[in-house]
């Protein structure tokens, strides 16, 4: 078994904290409803909801996309209100969409993976620099002058995961990184994942990805967040596994 | 899909600095626009085919285009000769087709087909993303050019929508005919592929945001000076002069 690198509690840095939030979308129900979340430095967890549960919903409240109705949200060690409050936020923390296609909008894809470093205030050869190793530590170098919007679903993934890595945030949030992708790029995708030191929450309905990459799994119930606690092996029952396929192998 | 069929290829045009290339090809666009005499057009017709021919460009998707001018022109060439005034040069029964109308739509020919050429060769050898940068280094004001890039972009995004809605709605044993379910049915595809693309454009911004985007748009590209390119703009000069003294001389 993998050795889980872990702080103990009492010097873990508490990165987010969500409080009492609640979230509807406008003219539909209450999506969120006085939900709790903390987050710490250091945690690799999973988020593992039917759809519509949302999942989403929660990640862009934390990248202050939607505001909630009511409630408190605290990143880094202090409270965010105004969308001015996340502006720094979002530089340092990463936000992998859930369709690529939202991600990706330079034409491309090095002009693309070099927005996030220019915008920090890089120099162009600095973002350049960045952009050709990120993609080179995904293995996609050859991408670099392709159209973005030509790709295919797959390399759009991996490129929109470029896009945020050379951000190089403290926090990943990764929403359902593997769609899309083949057994042999989730598999790069996975180790890449588990060998990173930043600290990330990932959606994921995929068992043995969440498995490999998570050290706890949180779900979304009536709106609110709950601890499922560590993923063991036997633990598969109560995650989203489509019966009809086949076991993937893990006798009890 | 757009395509940019002439966007690939590693010609001598090819390598040829954007900048260079959009200027001369404006240079000489205006300068034949302007032309009245029929050894300078011919001419211009000439360099402008010696040219696509360095640039190899694809006869088939070369001929592609200049069948729609060839549309465009066939129309002239019925509208003119019946309509403008001037000496007779034959007659059908009360219809006659005069001189200067042959002679005006013949210059309106080769015109249009020397600066097509011309345009084909010189700017859409080079993607619409460099075509974008090179005009923002010509100091065109950033918002047009970006209005360009991302007119680009979400020309891809609702061809896309189309694309995925025109799909379903075929895979769902839909073909269009002529009555009212057809009616609707397209109804409900334009209204979707715009409400979906404002959506889509949403998410994007939120994209850019969540990547520090904050208004500001920085330009990764650069273009190394070469000696081809004063080479290009020798040459260049040479023929627009030469046809500007042919046309000058011709019409004394
Ligand atoms: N833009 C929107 N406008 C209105 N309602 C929305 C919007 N986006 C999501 N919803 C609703 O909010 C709920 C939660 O959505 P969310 O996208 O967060 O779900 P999710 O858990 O991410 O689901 P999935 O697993 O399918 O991605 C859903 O019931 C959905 O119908
Ligand atoms: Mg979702």
């Amino acid at each position: 078994m993998k050795e889980i690198k872990k702080q103990t509690d009492t010097n873990r840095k508490r990165l987010i904290h969500l409080k009492d939030i609640s979230y509807a979308y406008p003219g539909g129900m209450l999506v969120l409803n006085h939900m709790d979340l903390e987050f710490f430095r250091g945690d690799r967890l999973g988020l593992v909801a039917p759809n519509g549960s949302g999942k989403t919903t929660v990640f862009h409240i934390i990248m202050g996309l939607l505001k909630p109705l009511s409630g408190y949200i605290e990143l880094f060690g202090s409270e965010k209100k105004e969308e001015k409050d996340f502006v720094d936020v979002r530089k340092r923390i990463g936000l992998l969409f859930q369709d690529s296609d939202d991600q990706l909008f330079c034409p491309t894809v090095l002009e693309d993976v070099a927005f996030g470093p220019l915008n920090l205030g890089k120099s162009r050869e600095e973002a350049l620099d960045i952009s050709k190793k990120t993609l080179e530590f995904l293995g996609i170098s050859e991408f670099e002058n392709r159209i973005t919007f030509k790709l295919s679903g797959g390399e759009k993934r991996l490129v929109a995961l470029a896009t945020i890595l050379s951000m190089e945030p403290e926090i990943l949030l990764l929403d359902e990184p593997t769609t899309g992708l083949d057994e042999k790029t989730r598999a790069i995708l996975t180790k890449i994942i588990q060998e990173t030191d930043i600290s990330y929450m990932l959606i994921s309905h995929n068992a043995d990805f969440l498995y490999e990459c998570t050290d706890n799994i949180f779900t979304i119930k009536d709106g609110r967040v709950i601890n499922q606690g560590k993923m063991y092996r036997h633990s598969h029952d109560h995650i989203h596994t489509p019966s009809f396929l086949p076991d993937h192998g893990h006798g009890h | 899909m757009i395509k940019e069929p002439f966007a690939i290829g590693n010609s001598w045009i090819h390598r040829l600095d954007p900048r260079y290339k959009i200027c001369f090809a404006v240079l000489f666009s205006v300068t034949v626009a302007v032309f009245e005499q029929f050894p300078s057009l011919v001419t211009a017709l000439v360099i402008s085919v010696c040219l696509a021919c360095l640039a190899r460009l694809s006869i088939k998707e070369t001929a592609k285009r200049l069948a729609v001018v060839a549309g465009f022109l066939a129309l002239v060439w019925i509208m003119l000769p019946l309509t403008y005034e001037g000496e007779p040069i034959f007659s059908i029964g009360s219809i006659n087709f005069t001189r200067p109308g042959i002679i005006f739509a013949a210059q309106i020919s080769l015109k249009s087909i020397a600066i097509l050429l011309v345009f084909i060769t010189l700017v859409a050898t080079m993607s619409v993303a460099t075509l974008g940068y090179a005009l923002s280094a010509l100091k065109i004001p950033d918002k047009l050019v970006f209005l360009l890039l991302m007119t680009y972009r979400y020309i891809f995004v609702i061809e896309n929508e189309y694309r995925k809605l025109h799909r379903s709605a075929k895979i769902r044993g839909f073909s269009s005919k002529t009555n009212i379910h057809s009616y609707r049915t397209w109804a409900y595809m334009v209204g979707m592929i715009f409400v979906r693309a404002s959506a889509r454009a949403d998410r994007v911004y939120q994209a850019m945001r969540c990547r520090g985007f904050s208004g500001r748009f920085f330009c990764l590209h650069e273009f190394p000076s070469h000696t081809r390119n004063i080479i290009f703009s020798v040459i260049m000069l040479i023929f627009t002069t030469c046809l500007v003294v042919l046309e000058i001389k011709t019409g004394l």
